[in-house]
């Protein structure tokens, strides 16, 4: 596993927080300069960009959370080290989430910073193209986002009268089958 | 002299050798492609957002859908993911019944891909083949979980059941006569491992013989060798793993390099391509079948000498025995906290991947202590090998894009998710 101590003399003051479990590493980094950080990473060994994923913290915990709303999770691979590591940067905005491209850092990132700004509405700037990729032509919304209801605002049908698909408010009431519960520590033992 | 201009072709998504919904928009000059867009998300189900609204146990049949062509590997992803998280120990005989049924998916897996590739470029004898071996082995997933396909068998902590000690049988009907129905029989009279090992004696010869149809054959070569051609360098930064990594010439495999279940204690080999075109991630996937067909055999001797217990004794994670609930007031407990409640996950995060038969397929868990996952993200091996259509289709013709699709082996389950 990679040593907190070389991350450190890698990234400097940009090393928000580490943190190692489950034979896991993590670390925040932040989003000044994260390019930079990322590039370092690379040429460190990280030569591969698994995956890249928005996370959305909004209800985490119900309510417990109380860092940025939005994020970007990074897992990188080395495969010359045989090496893992999450990397997460938050947007320093809530409202308008922005991050930087990683596109020139590894070039998989393109369609992953396409899927996150259209489930999490995160811009990237420097993406080339950054359209919707995953939800339909002309979707109005980011589906993912914590208050985003499952099924959707609106909904489509075929409209004899009109002789075209049309669009609608959801007729569906929404429900809930098995609550989510956080169980207080310790819960059920003796 | 006639003005030559480019034009925009739409391919798919009612495509046959765009194997599923891939809506494709491709520039060309003349047949040669310029650029090549893929539209996808027509298959597009949002199974994050819908696992983040369900128990952990209950997400598991949605992991079937995903790659519907390797259905119990993107199981293993998942329950992986959620026995990190809780720090469980897996009773050894069920990690060798989920290496066993991984290699089978493989060999599942593989089989339509070879057939529908060697469709896709013109070889129509192939396809009938491969699916005769199919049916056996999707045989095997219906006698171990009761469906051909969607077998929902993994679960956090185990398996669900234990081997069958019988093959269910043909029987006789208005098409099958008794005396048909006994030679269909033959092989049946045992237990499911007596008929997994009697595949695995046969299996080698046929894929002989797809070899004998293809790896020689003139026009599979003229379609397949120097198409699609990706340098180690661009593999890696392409996001690209699996057969098509190593079909570059990259020595990378999960369950060599990062062992997981009983990988470790396994003997097998890795096939790695030299040129990274098409024509060596074929070689490289026919030899996967050969060497899953190892790993099955070496995976049936073991089962059969070490009987045990396939599921984790912890009823806080698998339900306890139907016996023991309708004796003990403990158990019955569990059992309704379980399938009601569901299981807590503690707070944290894990990514757990397994090399399934298409790359690297991860899932990426995070938990805040509550029933339900807060945030589930899968890292399809697909999606990253279709982002790089654009890149490995310039420049050829239009006829060897359908060749790269099928060499990527695109399921759009996983793609869309």
């Amino acid at each position: 596993m990679i040593e907190r101590t070389q991350l450190e003399s890698l990234l400097g003051s940009r090393l928000l927080d580490f943190s190692g479990s489950l034979n896991e590493v993590t670390i925040v980094l932040d989003s000044e300069g994260m390019i930079d950080s990322l590039i370092a990473l690379r040429d460190f060994g990280f030569e591969q960009l698994i995956d890249l994923c928005g996370m959305d913290y909004l209800t985490y915990g119900d309510g417990r959370w109380e860092g940025r709303r939005f994020a970007a999770v990074y897992h990188l691979l080395s495969v010359k080290n045989n090496e893992r590591l999450r990397v997460r940067i938050f947007a320093r905005d809530d409202e308008f989430p922005i991050l930087e491209s990683s596109i020139g850092v590894w070039n998989s990132a393109n369609w992953y910073e396409r899927e996150a700004f259209d489930l999490y509405g995160i811009m990237f700037s420097g993406h080339p193209d950054l359209r919707r990729l995953l939800t339909d032509y002309g979707f109005i919304g980011n589906p993912f986002r914590k208050d985003f209801p499952l099924s959707g605002n609106v909904e489509m049908r075929y409209d004899e009268a009109l002789g075209r698909v049309v669009y609608q408010p959801v007729s569906i009431p929404p429900r809930e089958i098995t609550p989510r519960i956080v169980r207080e520590e310790n819960y059920g033992e003796a | 002299m006639a003005e030559i201009r480019n034009y925009t072709l739409n391919f798919g998504p009612q495509h046959p050798a765009a194997h599923g919904v891939l809506r494709l928009v491709l520039e060309l000059d003349g047949e040669v492609i310029e650029r090549a867009d893929p539209h996808i998300g027509l298959l597009h189900r949002a199974t994050e957002k819908l696992a983040e609204n369900k128990t952990f146990l209950q997400s598991v049949p949605y992991m079937d859908r995903l790659d519907y062509v390797s259905m119990m590997s993107n199981e293993h992803a998942y329950v992986m993911a959620i026995e990190k998280l809780l720090q469980i120990d897996v009773p050894v005989r069920a990690q060798y019944i989920r290496v066993m049924f991984d290699e089978i998916t493989r060999i599942l897996n593989h089989l339509l891909w070879l057939g529908a590739h060697a469709l896709d470029i013109g070889a129509m004898t192939v396809f009938l083949y491969a699916f005769r071996e199919r049916e056996d082995l999707l045989d095997c997933y219906e006698a171990v979980s009761g469906a051909r396909m969607h077998a929902a068998y993994y679960r956090p902590g185990g398996v669900y059941r234990d081997l069958p000690d019988a093959m269910p049988k043909y029987q006789a009907s208005k098409w099958h006569n008794a005396e048909a129905v006994r030679s269909m029989n033959e092989n049946r009279g045992g237990s499911l491992l007596d008929f997994i090992e009697d595949f695995t004696l046969r299996f080698p010869k046929y894929v002989d013989e797809y070899e004998t149809l293809l790896t020689e054959n003139r026009i599979w070569k003229m379609r397949t060798v120097g198409i699609g051609v990706v340098s180690p360098e661009r593999a890696l930064q392409l996001g690209f793993t699996g057969p098509m990594l190593r079909g570059s010439g990259i020595e990378w495999d999960l369950r060599r390099k990062q062992p997981y279940e009983v990988y470790d204690k396994l003997d097998f080999d890795i096939p790695v391509g030299v040129n990274g075109d098409c024509y060596d991630r074929y070689l490289v996937r026919v030899e996967e079948m050969r060497q899953s067909n190892r790993i099955i055999r070496q995976c049936i001797d073991w089962l059969r000498a070490n009987p045990g217990p396939v599921i984790t004794e912890n009823h806080k994670v698998a339900p306890p025995s139907r016996a023991s609930m309708k004796e003990k007031m403990e158990d019955l407990i569990h059992h309704f906290k379980l399938f009601t409640e569901g299981m807590h996950v503690p707070e944290g995060e894990a990514y757990a991947a397994v090399e399934h038969p298409k790359g690297e397929f991860g899932i990426y868990l995070v938990s805040d202590g509550a029933n339900k996952p807060y945030r589930m993200k899968i890292r399809a091996p697909g999606f990253a090998h279709l982002s790089a259509l654009d890149e490995m289709s310039r420049g050829h013709m239009i006829a060897d894009v359908v060749a790269i699709i099928g060499t990527q082996d695109i399921v759009f389950g996983e793609v869309d998710r």
